[in-house]
């Protein structure tokens, strides 16, 4: 397996062919490139996992080293790969749905301007991603970690020209910064503690050196965590996510969606050592992620942009993977990441077509009656919203959501609030699913579609939906026949959940009571948005009500308040300082010398009796110091 | 002789650069390109792993009655700092190509005399001699502002000399003191490094010696709070004089810290540490903090420099392998990147006639590769992995770390605050849309795209692969680590908050604070 340095060196070639020589390459040639590039990489991933297969490699993992990066006194971060199944799971996600969201971008890019540019962005960043799930240290992971941020901001910045995309963009880097910093003193804290930074080594070193439960691993734990709240639009960092969505809409569905805001879900599945020894932090991802997934959920809710429902909708789901990973439902956290991918990134990529189609609209409220309009965009964003309203039996996301509900519960960690959090936000989630779907679907025609997707947008579209319909079939609850072909392929990288045998016994029917109300929320939201919204009583809404949905649609009010906290004084700051206060201190002792020379230059003024006057005044002071002393 | 030349080429070089003006146009840039080459090439020999201490040395009688030896020597250390010189004295002959339009030949000899008194301080080894090449540079300095500087250049180029003038007079005064004591205590009277180094003195006598050296390279580096010459002269000096000083001048301040200040002074070095790092950590998030405040685009370059200082200024008082690694890194890459910098800020205003962010925004449109460049830069300057930058500051952060954690964590923050200043840069000057009309503006030309392509290189090399300057300074820095440690250990009178407690693999090698 000597070629694993290939997969991200593709992409990465591919960025430099476009970035170097996109002004000369055509756009047929930028697109071959730009594509060809991760679908190579694509290849090499899954003939990558079939060798694993194979092999079965000692330590359930293959490792390269392509060069020493830095040595000095312990410091010896290599640019050296370790691949395990969690490894090639996520790289499956970014090579897989990477080629597919390329390939749509062939199309829904194709009348912009900048779109070598746009390739080139985009191929950094599947490099940087890889580079970010493939590295054996944690200083190369970070690399990957502010890589895949970097690229977050160009493209979410892409359309440069209006400066509030550029606002959008620098709110992304500057808030996932405020979390890499707490997860780069995380890495100091860590190898001054434990003299290494290679991950493998440094969870035995955690294990032999800090009893579990013990300050220092808990420190360690919640600083990283602060990393992966930032990459992972978590609360409380939160905020940059539903701004992000100025990005075209392509980049939405890879890095918005299915893989940078993942990361920090791969981060803590990937440290699960030192995570398990701190269980306060992992009670922290626990009520973080719960926590985040209602208040997303209620967001979700209320937005009237398409792109800002599935964004919380993002920030929700990926709330449930930091439940699961909190309860210690390791591979039920990771299972949710691949099947989220493939739903949410056919979702946006759905949306892109109906923004698309009408010429650049995303306000719900302008949409409706497309179900004829465009028939198979209706149908794969219905494949793509019933698998995120985890509909049973039939959806992908049924399975990855059920098993976290079911074990947020029942794992030894679990409990019934986290239960009831799991189960009010797949509630949720099914209401304002489907009320963006009806919104989009169903009702008379607002605006008049434009142009049909093409082939190259179709095709990704069809793949996914049939990949969020059935990708859940590779592990199903003992109730349903027990398929565990998923937590098995993980076994070798993370460790099974433990599941308190005291509530095992209850899994039917705390299925069936989901999975009830799950379709009755359906049935709710049909009953409320399938009529369109003039339909209903205008006005009529109480006060508290609109107040509320004011709120939510903020988000909370979590922007409000940081532009208060942090924004503002910062501003305020370097406003009343332009001129830099030393500088004027020093300022004043250069006037204080010029000032004292013209006192004294004045005195020279040519006039003898002048003179002979401070002569006279100058002998009397003397004589009379010396009379009184 | 390698030495000799090294200092006698530019020398020469400027000479004949102000004698050809009038001969032809042309002829000074081309002798002062074909002079730093010529020195690049010379230099580059000197990159190889030595066998002793010092690479190669010259050391002969010059004024004998008082014990002034004519005393070059390098090591790893000098001789990265030379490449740097000469790399970056080439760069900045290639961008006053056609920027500088009067008095050609008297500009180049300026700018080749700096540089030669630039490489004299890195390899002087008579503490006599080093102060000859400190002010040796400060001179051409003032003239290269004061004569080819921008609209407030008079005002700009006293200021730069008094600061610098006046830490040189206590450098000199703390020289003869220096001279004086170990004449005393030895019978010896000689300015000779290695002959003063470990001299046995009273502390109080050890301090104030030590601030005498440390004002004079605090205002170099700069450190706050006597930092604020440096974005005037930055500002208002020619583009070509900001590569120098931004690239150059500085790191002597850093240098001289290095190998003069803790080696000659480690008692009394280690008392002012914390006080040290706390006035590092101030600058790191002062300068980070009015670079964000600016709108003039060349002064808000120089803040960041204060703030880029403030690291390497951080590591040398935590003096330990892994955060003077990062030091030594730090000033090359800083320099790199801080000079492509004030590069693009130059070619803006050769196009522009203007360096005021507010008149700017959109130049994407019509220059993408500057654009790229700009980005890239601001990039390594906000220390993206990947770049040289962020070498230098995470090995100084995580070798600081077990010295002092509140400060270290403090000093991180600047890296959000560097993120914040880096991005609004090119948001300001590059995207958005054009705020007012302008001519059809010319993307990089074949000669801007050489030198910036050159830059651009270097600093992801070194960001990917820095161990060959690991190697070369590592020796230098494991001595130097000796030294300091091998002084007799007093109890520390001045501490801020407390360091981190024993550490678990126990003290690591050269951990100067490791007794606390």
């Amino acid at each position: 397996m000597q070629s694993f340095w290939l997969i991200p060196a593709l992409p990465l070639a591919g960025f430099l062919i476009l970035a170097l020589g996109g002004g000369r390459l055509s756009r047929g040639a930028a697109a071959v490139v730009g594509v060809g590039s991760v679908g190579l990489s694509a290849v090499l991933t899954f003939w990558a996992v079939f060798a694993f297969l194979a092999a079965r490699p000692e330590q359930g993992a293959f490792t390269q080293n392509v060069w020493q990066w830095i040595a000095v006194a312990d410091l010896t971060p290599a640019i050296a790969f370790h691949v395990d199944a969690l490894t090639l799971t996520m790289m499956g996600v970014i090579t897989g749905v990477g080629f597919f969201i390329h390939l749509y971008s062939v199309g829904y890019m194709a009348g912009e301007t900048g779109y070598a540019r746009f390739f080139a962005y985009m191929n950094l960043f599947v490099s940087a991603m890889l580079i970010l799930v493939m590295a054996d240290n944690l200083l190369l992971l970070y690399l990957g970690w502010e890589g895949v941020g970097l690229c977050s901001y160009l493209l979410i910045g892409f359309w440069y020209r209006d400066p509030a995309n550029g606002y959008a963009a620098r709110k992304a880097f500057v808030v996932t910064r405020a979390g890499d910093t707490a997860m780069a003193i995380g890495l100091f804290l860590l190898f001054d503690r434990l003299g290494t930074l290679h991950i493998q080594e440094l969870m035995q070193r955690a294990v032999d050196t800090w009893p579990a439960a013990s300050a220092m691993p808990t420190i360690a734990a919640l600083l990283l965590l602060g990393g992966a709240v930032g990459k992972s639009a978590q609360l409380p960092l939160q905020t940059w996510l539903p701004d992000a969505m100025a990005g075209p809409t392509p980049v939405s569905a890879l890095i918005h969606a299915a893989t940078m805001v993942t990361a920090g879900v791969y981060l803590i599945a990937r440290t699960h050592v030192l995570f398990e020894l701190a269980p306060a932090a992992l009670t922290a991802v626990a009520a973080i992620g719960a926590l985040t997934l209602l208040l997303a959920g209620f967001s979700a809710l209320c937005q009237t942009d398409i792109k800002r429902v599935l964004a919380y909708s993002t920030i929700s789901q990926i709330g449930y993977m930091f439940l699961a990973l909190g309860v210690g439902a390791w591979s039920a956290a990771i299972f949710h990441l691949v099947t989220h991918a493939f739903f949410k990134a056919l979702l946006f990529l759905g949306a892109g077509a109906v923004i698309h189609a009408l010429d650049g609209e995303q306000e719900l409220s302008r949409m409706g009656g497309l179900r004829r309009e465009l028939p198979l965009t209706f149908l794969t964003f219905l494949a793509g919203a019933a698998s995120l309203a985890a509909l049973p039996l039939i959806t992908a996301g049924f399975y990855s959501k059920d098993m976290i509900i079911w074990e947020a519960y029942a794992a030894a960690r679990g409990s019934l609030i986290w239960w009831f959090a799991a189960l009010g936000g797949a509630l949720l989630t099914v209401v304002y699913t489907f009320r963006m779907f009806f919104r989009v679907f169903e009702g008379p025609l607002q605006t008049r579609v434009h142009h049909a997707p093409g082939v190259s947008m179709t095709l990704p579209l069809v793949v996914l939906a049939v990949l969020s319909l059935t990708a859940g079939f590779v592990e199903m609850p003992r109730t349903l026949g027990g398929v565990h072909l998923f937590s098995t392929f993980m076994a070798g990288a993370l460790p099974m959940v433990q599941l308190d045998p005291a509530r095992e016994g209850h899994e039917w029917f705390f299925q069936v009571l989901s999975a009830g109300l799950v379709l009755l929320a359906l049935l709710v939201s049909w009953r409320l948005f399938r009529r369109p919204i003039a339909h209903r009583a205008a006005g009529a809404d109480s006060p508290l009500k609109a107040a509320l949905q004011r709120w939510w649609l903020a988000g909370w009010g979590f922007d409000w308040l940081y532009d208060r906290l942090f924004v503002r004084p910062y501003i305020f700051l370097a406003r009343i300082n332009r001129n830099d206060v030393i500088d004027s201190g020093i300022d004043q002792i250069a006037r204080g010398a010029q000032t004292l020379y013209r006192t004294a230059s004045a005195t020279q003024t040519g006039r003898l009796r002048t003179y002979a006057a401070s002569m006279a005044l100058g002998a009397a002071l003397v004589i009379a110091l010396a009379v009184w002393s | 002789m390698i030495l000799i030349w090294l200092i006698a080429i530019p020398v020469a070089g400027g000479l004949a650069a102000w004698l050809l003006d009038k001969w032809a146009p042309g002829a000074p840039r081309w002798t002062a390109l074909v002079a730093m080459l010529l020195n690049l090439l010379i230099g580059l020999r000197l990159l190889a792993p030595a066998e002793g201490p010092w690479l190669v040395a010259i050391d002969v009688p010059w004024i004998d009655a008082f014990g002034i030896r004519f005393h070059l020597a390098i090591d790893g250390l000098s001789a990265v700092l030379i490449t740097l010189t000469n790399g970056l004295g080439m760069i900045a002959v290639a961008c006053s190509w056609h920027e500088i339009d009067r008095r050609r030949g008297f500009f180049f000899f300026n700018l080749l005399w700096v540089l030669a008194g630039i490489i004299g301080v890195f390899s002087a080894l008579d503490l006599f001699l080093f102060y000859f090449f400190w002010e040796l540079m400060m001179v051409p300095m003032f003239f290269l502002i004061a004569i080819w500087g921008h609209e407030n250049r008079i005002y700009a180029a006293v200021k730069f000399f008094l600061f610098t003038q006046i830490g040189g007079l206590l450098m000199l005064a703390a020289i003869i003191g220096l001279y004086i004591v170990h004449g005393r205590a030895t019978g010896i009277y000689t300015f000779d490094y290695n002959a003063l180094l470990g001299t046995a003195m009273a502390p109080p006598t050890a301090m104030w010696l030590m601030l005498g050296f440390l004002i004079a390279f605090a205002v170099k580096l700069p450190a706050f709070p006597v930092h604020s010459w440096l974005p005037d002269a930055h500002t208002e000096a020619p583009t070509a004089g900001s590569v120098i000083l931004a690239g150059l001048l500085l790191k002597t301040g850093a240098y001289g810290l290095l190998r003069f200040v803790i080696p000659l002074f480690p008692e009394a070095a280690r008392t002012f540490a914390p006080f040290g790092m706390l006035l590092a950590v101030i600058a790191i998030l002062y300068g980070a903090l009015l670079a964000f405040s600016q709108t003039d685009l060349k002064r808000l370059v120089a803040y960041t420099s204060i703030s880029h200082m403030g690291f390497v200024m951080l590591a040398i008082f935590a003096w330990n392998e892994l955060a003077l690694q990062g030091a030594v890194i730090q000033i090359v890459c800083h320099g790199i990147s801080t000079g492509a910098l004030f590069i693009i800020v130059g070619m803006l205003q050769e196009r522009l006639h203007t360096r005021d962010l507010r008149r700017m925004g959109g130049l994407w449109d019509q220059m993408p590769r500057m654009g790229g460049m700009a980005l890239l830069f601001a990039l390594a300057s906000l220390g993206l992995p990947g770049l040289g930058n962020f070498v230098g500051e995470f090995l100084i952060l995580i070798g600081v770390y077990p010295v002092h954690r509140t400060l270290t964590i403090l000093a991180a923050l600047g890296l959000v605050a560097a993120s914040i200043y880096s991005l609004w840069i090119v948001q300001q000057a590059f995207h958005g849309r054009a705020r007012e009309t302008r001519h059809r503006l010319t993307d990089l030309t074949g000669r801007e795209g050489t030198i910036l392509g050159a830059l651009v290189l270097a600093i992801v090399w070194l960001g990917l692969y820095p161990q060959p300057v690991f190697t070369l300074t590592r020796p230098v820095l494991d001595r130097m680590l000796q030294t300091a440690r091998s002084a007799p250990a007093t109890p520390l009178k001045i501490t801020l908050a407390p360091a981190a407690t024993a550490r678990a693999a126990g003290p690591v090698e050269g951990d100067w604070h490791a007794d606390r």
